[in-house]
């Protein structure tokens, strides 16, 4: 056999090969259905909000005015071109965080614990709070129109706080003493005691009965999706080592 | 081939694939969800506002 040491660049191993593919497509899939399903409640329950608070964007009804205003406008419907783009990338969105969650879950699976879809649900709460919940505690899920500070000095928050709640969750799942939880928990306390760009002023022109209800319906599925992609996620990463396990 | 370069290529083959997977996966969330380009922000716009990214 030939010293594989010799090589100056080494050639790529069969078994990271495998690895990659298993990682990538069961990230594929997993991403792929639970973006098509999330792009669909999304579409039923957040986008009439997002288009009720629109209304009020773009100066067409005008909360407390000289009259008031129904709470139930007439509000567009299917848009193909806008709501299709919606749909490919949320399904984009969700195959990004599965790639992510994937590649994770075979470190986990190296380490002895059992991924399946079960499990999986688990991992899907975890990435819920790392992505979405962790970050919109302090920045709230925001409809259009709403004041808001600076864009990078908020795009910068967001990131350190997934980043922190990540590996919060991480030290909480797998980490196993109390010196982990105690990190983990100022992890996820701190970004939101140093607290969030916020804006100078409030001129948000949207009612705060639409408001309340889009970060609400927000998190609620986003919630749903991110369970349905951790159960795919571990599904998947099951179903491909059997096919891994069966070529070797 | 012994014992420690077949742990270490055991190794290699798990998290090399992992990283490379985790840096595609934030790429994509950073396209989709970051970048404030005006045709990308226009078109994920809405996924933007659902999925809790801040906009605008």
């Amino acid at each position: 056999m030939t010293p594989l040491t010799t090589c100056a660049t080494r050639p790529v191993s069969p078994a990271t090969r495998t690895m990659f593919s298993r990682i990538l497509t069961s990230a594929l899939f997993a991403g792929a259905a639970a973006g098509l399903i999330t792009a669909l409640l999304q579409l039923l329950f957040v986008q009439p909000v997002l288009l009720h608070a629109e209304l009020y964007e773009s100066g067409e009804l005008v909360h407390f005015g000289a009259e008031a205003v129904s709470a139930h406008p007439e509000l567009p419907g299917f848009d193909a071109m806008r709501d299709g783009l919606s749909i490919v990338f949320t399904m984009l969105t969700y195959t990004g965080y599965a790639l992510v969650m994937v590649a994770l879950m075979s470190l986990a699976e190296r380490m002895g614990h059992e991924v399946n879809a079960r499990a999986g649900i688990l991992w899907g709460i975890a990435g819920f709070i790392t992505f979405h919940f962790a970050p919109g505690l302090s920045l709230a899920p925001e409809v259009p129109g709403v004041a808001a500070a600076d864009i990078g000095a908020r795009q910068i928050w967001w990131t350190a706080t997934v980043a922190a709640a990540g590996v919060a969750m991480w030290l909480i799942a797998f980490g196993g003493n109390m010196v982990s939880y105690l990190i983990a928990a100022a992890l996820l306390i701190a970004p939101h005691a140093i607290g969030a760009p916020e804006p100078e002023s409030f001129t948000g022109p949207v009612p705060t009965e639409i408001g309340a209800l889009f970060a609400a319906r927000a998190f609620g599925v986003g919630l749903a999706a991110w369970v349905l992609l951790g159960a795919f996620a571990g599904y998947f990463w099951q179903t491909e080592r059997k096919h891994a396990d069966a070529k070797a | 081939m012994t014992t420690k370069t077949l742990n270490a290529s055991v190794a290699g083959s798990a998290i090399l694939p992992a990283l490379f997977a985790v840096v595609l996966g934030l790429g994509i969330i950073t396209l989709a969800g970051h970048v404030q380009a005006s045709a990308l922000h226009d078109a994920a716009h809405d996924v933007r506002h659902a999925t809790g990214f801040p906009c605008h």
